[in-house]
């Protein structure tokens, strides 16, 4: 009986004979490992950076938006050329009353260049309230954030991230600092320590000023957001019929705004992105199943350009389960070997990919790696089956006479 | 001991029936020299692959040691194959991508011997064949005449008892043709059957038996045509 080692010998050196044919096997085989698990790295990736995007904003949280949604042709309001009502500092306040709501903070977002003794920069400015910081769960490194005083009352104070604070005052010491921000001059009075993303913001590259301050710096009487945070999560849905009735009211009827829930918009995200991933994961499985088929068919033309190679085994008294073994024995070394390479393949692709894009948590699911793995390894041998098995049938005499 | 009763082999060409071999009644005692002669197509090899376990009679009985190698399934015939039967061809059918040794050693491995067994039993064949300083050659580097002496090697390193050779030295000039001729021989001095497949007269004629062919049928049988 033919020993396994021996048989591993004899099947890697036919391999390693044919370097050109077992390097376009292992190149289709880690192609398709490979992509499997850099697309579910992607589409992982992806999911993740939405995923904490917003559940960095904080929990239980209602966003107002100003505008309907729905963008239906026939809205009366369109039609008479009626502009939708702006969301003011006084409806963000009227949303405060429910005794379910633990605290609410408006938004207005604008671009500006921020200076300091020559050094410039471009930054976005988020104009809110003191009730922000425990919203967002941001932590101070320094100093205050802002103060707890009249919302309508511009104040020239800001607090900036960590970004800012190393870029503009390097060395120096930031907090009492005057920072020109447009035209107009704002005292540091706080440093985040927070990091991460959200909204697209890079918190440690923020600038917050008071919302007031925003609203006359760029010239918007509209806020961008309301966030409302709600105490118990099962009080969310009363308290949405709250907002809308209340802001319904203040504006003379119209339900000119957008109310969603934290926890919706999560919901949503998460299912298209998981139903995405799949779908990629779907598609990178169908070019491993094009390996697995390649695989097949130069195992078939390994067979039969090895005929008389077999047909000489055979006369020398291997069985036909040897020839099997011996077969077999070269489709799981092929593809291991492919497997393993697409793995590295996948690995690295996904590193380049956390490279280049920092915010994208790209790393491959477990499932993922383990199951195109497995494909890679099965399909390879599957698909090596019915070349083997027909050269474990042949004619040691018939596979001898054929060239 | 060879015995083959009421051998027939039949190929279907087309919707011809060929009788390649038609009605082979042969004994060949253990030890014996026998060249088997005849004109191309006559059925020689037919008859030679059939001895060797390489194809398949359509009817007819095959007799190896006393026992039916034809009843065998598939296994007992490949290990049969192995242990008691030799084969050299007229094409060497030498692995390329192996070495001398590594193709010697073929047979050995297929039956799982021990690997240092091995070693051991290779080199001695090395040694006996004349092929020492070509142990770690490929075929492509070998002579013709060494190619099949490295055949001849691995042929009998599981000391069969009987040893097949099909036009042996069709591909040989006549010297290497020669000296293969005289191996073979020597194998059959220390007792194994040697069966061969030739064209040549002359190297039929070194046979203690020859059995002539014509249209898959024994024309003739000759036992010692040396003094004949
Ligand atoms: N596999 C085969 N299929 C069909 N016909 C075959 C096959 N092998 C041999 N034959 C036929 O059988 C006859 C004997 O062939 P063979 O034994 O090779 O003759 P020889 O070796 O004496 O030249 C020839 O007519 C040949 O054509
Ligand atoms: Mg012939």
């Amino acid at each position: 009986m033919l020993l396994l080692r021996d048989a591993v010998h004899f099947s890697w050196h036919a391999l390693t004979a044919n370097t050109v044919r077992t390097f376009l096997m292992l190149l289709a085989m880690s192609i398709g490992v490979g992509s499997v698990v850099i697309l579910t790295a992607l589409g992982e990736g992806a999911r993740n950076y939405i995923t904490n995007e917003f559940s960095s904003l904080g929990t239980n949280l209602i966003i107002v938006i100003p505008g309907r949604s729905e963008t239906s042709g026939g809205d009366p309001a369109t039609m008479l050329g009626v502009t939708e009502r702006d969301l003011t500092l006084d409806d963000a306040l009227a949303l405060t009353r429910h005794p379910q709501v633990r605290r609410i903070a408006p938004l207005n977002i604008g671009g500006a260049e921020i200076s300091w003794q020559g050094r410039k920069r471009e930054v976005s400015i988020q104009g809110t309230s003191a009730q922000f910081l425990k919203l967002r769960h941001w932590e101070m490194s320094q100093g205050k954030f802002l103060p707890d005083t009249d919302l309508q009352r511009p104040k020239s104070v800001c607090v900036i991230g960590i970004n800012i604070r190393n870029e503009i005052f390097g060395a120096h010491a930031a907090v009492g600092k005057w920072l020109r921000i447009g035209d107009r001059r704002f005292r540091v009075i706080g440093i985040l320590a927070s990091e991460g993303q959200s909204l697209g913001i890079d918190v440690s590259d923020s600038v917050i000023i008071p919302v007031a301050s925003a609203q006359s710096l760029f010239n918007l009487p509209s806020l961008f957001r309301i966030f409302v945070e709600v105490k118990t999560r099962e009080a969310i849905p009363k308290v949405m019929t709250f907002i809308k009735n209340t802001l319904r009211d203040r504006h003379q009827g119209e339900e000119d705004v957008t109310v969603i829930t934290q926890d919706a918009v999560l919901a949503t995200f998460d299912r298209i992105l998981t139903a995405l991933t799949y779908a990629v994961g779907g598609i990178a499985a169908i070019s491993l199943a094009v390996a697995g088929i390649l695989i097949m068919n130069v195992m078939l033309v390994t067979v039969s350009q090895r005929t008389s190679e077999i047909g000489l085994l055979k006369s020398l008294g291997a069985s036909g389960k040897a020839i099997l073994k011996l077969i077999l024995i070269e489709a799981v070394l092929l593809s291991s070997l492919g497997a393993v390479a697409g793995f590295a393949l996948g690995q690295a692709g996904s590193w380049i990919i956390r490279y280049a894009f920092p915010v994208l948590p790209a790393y491959p699911p477990t499932w993922a790696i383990v199951a195109s793995l497995l494909v890679a390894l099965v399909t390879g041998v599957l698909f090596s089956l019915l070349p083997a098995r027909k050269a474990a049938q042949l004619n040691p005499v018939d596979a001898l006479m054929r060239h | 001991m060879i015995k083959l009763e009421k051998i027939h082999r039949n190929f279907q060409v087309g919707d011809q029936i060929v009788h390649a071999l038609d009605d082979i009644n042969i004994i060949i005692n253990d030890g014996e020299y026998v060249s088997v002669m005849g004109p191309s197509g006559s059925g020689k090899s037919t008859l030679l692959n059939l001895l060797g376990l390489l194809d398949q009679p359509s009817s007819g009985k095959y007799y190896l040691n006393g026992g039916d190698v034809t009843e065998l399934d598939e296994d007992r015939q490949a290990s049969t194959r192995n242990k008691n039967i030799g084969f050299v061809f007229q094409v060497f059918h030498l692995i390329p991508r192996l070495t001398a040794a590594e193709n010697i050693e073929l047979p050995l491995v297929l039956a799982g011997v021990d690997e240092e067994i091995r070693k051991q039993r290779v080199n001695h064949a090395l040694e006996s064949m004349n092929l020492m300083e070509r142990a770690q050659h490929k075929p492509p580097q070998l002579s013709g005449g060494q190619r099949q002496r490295v055949a001849i090697a691995r042929a009998t390193i599981m000391e069969p008892s009987v040893l097949l050779a099909d036009e042996p030295t069709g591909n040989l000039d006549q010297k290497a043709g020669l000296n293969v001729i005289e191996t073979l021989e020597q194998l059959n001095q220390h007792g194994i059957t040697l069966i061969v497949v030739t064209h040549d007269e002359a190297l039929g004629a070194r046979s203690t038996r020859s059995i002539r062919m014509l249209d898959g049928r024994i024309e003739s049988d000759n036992t010692d045509n040396k003094a004949g």
